[in-house]
């Protein structure tokens, strides 16, 4: 059941380590101040990038969802849902981070201009859901069917939902890579891809982590049940 | 083509066993219009109309939450459902028939829904109607499809809101756009599309969800 | 036609199954005996397709519109007349002649004059006896059978052992009972859980 991993855990660890904390001085002390919303820009940096890990992660979530629908791969129902979660666990850190940006730059601790927390916030309903969905279930394949099914739809909603939160027709969350165009180069950058390959790292790490975690349970399970 | 024919069979069978029980629809219609009455005591003085408007999707998307209740409930209580997917028809067409007939309560309520709302707040314009059909259909097919599946869990009805509606909150954008922009053509098309991606995907997946 | 191979299936943490071989070739009569809760149902479920071993192989030769099923429910909708439910799965199993045939499967089982009644209305033994008709319906070639006869009265037992006669060795059947005297005598295997 368990898939052979090429990249060994303690690697992974002290990789995503090193790099979450280049990431950290750079943001803080290397970048430079923005010029629209000088220090709470900082936190942009790591917002971004774990709304997109966190993108990722659901992708890679409905990815194994499909395997194992269309392969029958044994291993891909378990991988889909610890790669959910650490979606789920992304996601509220978006909304976390987006809560504190916008209480730093607009003064409130919740704003439904913002597109990215409402489709974040529509994601983590989602989302939840699947976990209820999942533990309303006893694990066999009909759970493993259902959990997949349910995942495939949220990468779908995905899309779906930010276009309709943009045809509510509101402009102000500032989308990084059309509004600050030719002004986002050097530094800004730079700090932004360590930042995003560092979240990126780190969430894969905890991936690993939670899924040895989980196959370890399932091998207990099944020499108590043989 | 046989599947057509297994789709109108099904669907015969659903729209029989409500006219049968008489249960569902009667209970829709009145919910709906408690909803309205409570709607006009939650409006304080001088809301706008696009508040209503508002509303009536509220009213709309938890009068279809009734419906998609108790839709797999004959094929639950004795495990009808088995039978149904012993046959030979392909288990979307199960899907399929119980959309339609979902969509059918749900625009026998709004029949009658519609007209009072205008009655009771403002007029409809043509675009809001569109608007309510195409979500309709977004409605009936996503959310017979989460049937189905809350029916398989143990939590059952608990789960059915919670599964349906963060799906449909595009749809309620949409329709509530469509209801009171002006130019509702992106609005409509979005709506469209949304039937169109869901409405595929539930019919490919359908049959994950009813086999054990 | 049915082969299974170290079938075992859990459900959340309880084991149901473990460890079943079955061979049953085409004609066969398989008889499947044990205790309350030893699995019998889940495994004619799987047999019948409503259900995926955990564990093991399984194949049945067999397809879907070839299977009869007959469960501890009835699998019928309370709400509709018998001939409306068997018209129903007429048309899903696409039968030839579907109002003939429906016309003389209530005949043989006595339901034919309550064919227009709610199935609401019927008797515990006559719901079985529909249920029989509605396996028997699309003359399966695999009859699966789940203590079929706890919930007949005394004339649908006696119509299902005239069936069993008839049918057996034209068919392939696996049945499970708590009485197994009655079908021994057409066993021509028995598994034990």
């Amino acid at each position: 059941m368990a898939r052979k991993h090429r990249i060994p855990l303690p690697a992974l660890a002290v990789a995503s380590l090193v790099l979450v904390t280049l990431a950290l001085v750079l943001v803080f002390f290397v970048a430079p101040n923005d010029a629209d919303q000088g220090f709470s820009q900082r936190i942009f940096y790591f917002h971004v990038s774990i709304a997109f890990t966190s993108y990722l992660c659901f992708g890679a979530g409905a990815w194994k969802a499909l395997r194992h629908l269309w392969k029958r791969d044994p291993a891909a129902d378990l991988e889909s849902y610890v790669a959910v979660h650490q979606g789920v666990i992304f996601g509220s850190l978006v909304l976390l981070t987006g809560s504190i940006w916008a209480k730093i730059s607009w003064g409130h601790w919740w704003l439904w201009s913002e597109n990215q927390l409402v489709l974040f916030l529509v994601l983590f309903l989602f989302y939840a859901a699947y976990f209820m969905l999942r533990f309303s279930v006893d694990p066999g394949p009909q759970r493993a069917n259902l959990s997949a099914v349910y995942a495939l739809f949220g990468v779908v909603l995905v899309p779906v939902s930010f276009m309709a939160i943009r045809l509510a027709q509101h402009f102000i969350h500032p989308v990084v890579f059309t509004r600050h165009g030719a002004a986002f180069g050097g530094w800004i950058l730079a700090t932004y891809l360590v930042a995003q390959f560092a979240v990126i790292l780190l969430a894969y790490t905890l991936y690993r982590v939670e899924l040895a975690g989980k196959l370890l349970d399932l091998r207990i399970r099944a020499l108590r049940l043989a | 083509m046989s599947y057509l024919s297994d789709v109108r069979a099904l669907a015969r069978k659903d729209l029989l066993l409500e006219l049968r029980a008489r249960d569902t629809l009667p209970a829709m219609l009145l919910f709906v219009v408690a909803v309205f009455v409570v709607f006009h005591f939650s409006l304080p003085e001088g809301s706008s109309d696009v508040a209503a408007s508002g509303l009536l999707w509220v009213a709309i998307v938890f009068t279809a939450l009734l419906a998609l209740g108790r839709a797999f409930v004959p094929e639950r209580e004795q495990r009808v459902l088995d039978a149904l997917v012993l046959s030979p028809a392909d288990r979307s067409a199960i899907w399929l028939a119980k959309s339609i007939a979902t969509f059918a309560f749900l625009a026998a309520a709004e029949v009658v829904a519609l007209p009072l709302f205008a009655l009771f707040f403002h007029g409809l314009s043509g675009q809001a109607i569109a608007g309510v059909a195409l979500a309709d259909v977004g409605i009936c097919a996503v959310g017979t499809f989460v049937g189905a599946t809350a029916v398989a869990t143990r939590a059952r009805e608990l789960l059915l809101p919670l599964l349906f509606l963060p799906l449909a909150i595009p749809l309620i954008i949409g329709g509530v756009g469509a209801s009171v922009v002006a130019d509702p053509g992106r609005y409509l098309g979005f709506l469209a599309l949304y039937d169109l991606l869901f409405g595929l995907l539930c019919w490919a997946a359908f049959e994950y969800v009813v086999v054990e | 036609m049915i082969s299974a191979h170290g079938v075992g299936r859990i459900f959340g943490e309880k084991r149901v199954l473990r460890g079943v071989d079955l061979e049953l070739p085409r004609g066969g009569f398989g008889l499947v005996t044990g205790p309350n809760g030893a699995g019998k149902t889940t495994l004619l479920r799987m047999v019948a397709g409503l259900a995926i071993p955990t564990e093991g192989e399984l194949h049945v030769d067999v397809t879907r519109d070839r299977v009869g099923f007959l469960a501890h429910e009835p699998l019928v909708y309370r709400e509709l007349t018998a001939l409306e439910n068997l018209e129903l799965y007429g048309k899903l199993y696409r039968i030839p002649e579907r109002k003939e045939r429906i016309g003389m499967l209530l005949e043989r089982v006595g339901l034919w004059d309550a064919r227009r009644a709610r199935v609401n209305t019927y008797s515990r033994g006559m719901t079985q006896r529909l249920a029989l008709c509605r396996v028997l319906l699309h003359d399966p070639d695999l009859l699966i059978l789940d203590e079929p006869y706890t919930a007949l009265d005394v004339q649908g037992a006696e119509l299902l052992d005239a069936q069993l006669d008839e049918l057996h060795g034209a068919k392939t059947f696996l049945v499970s009972t708590h009485d197994p005297q009655r079908v021994r005598r057409l066993a021509t295997c028995e598994l034990s859980l």
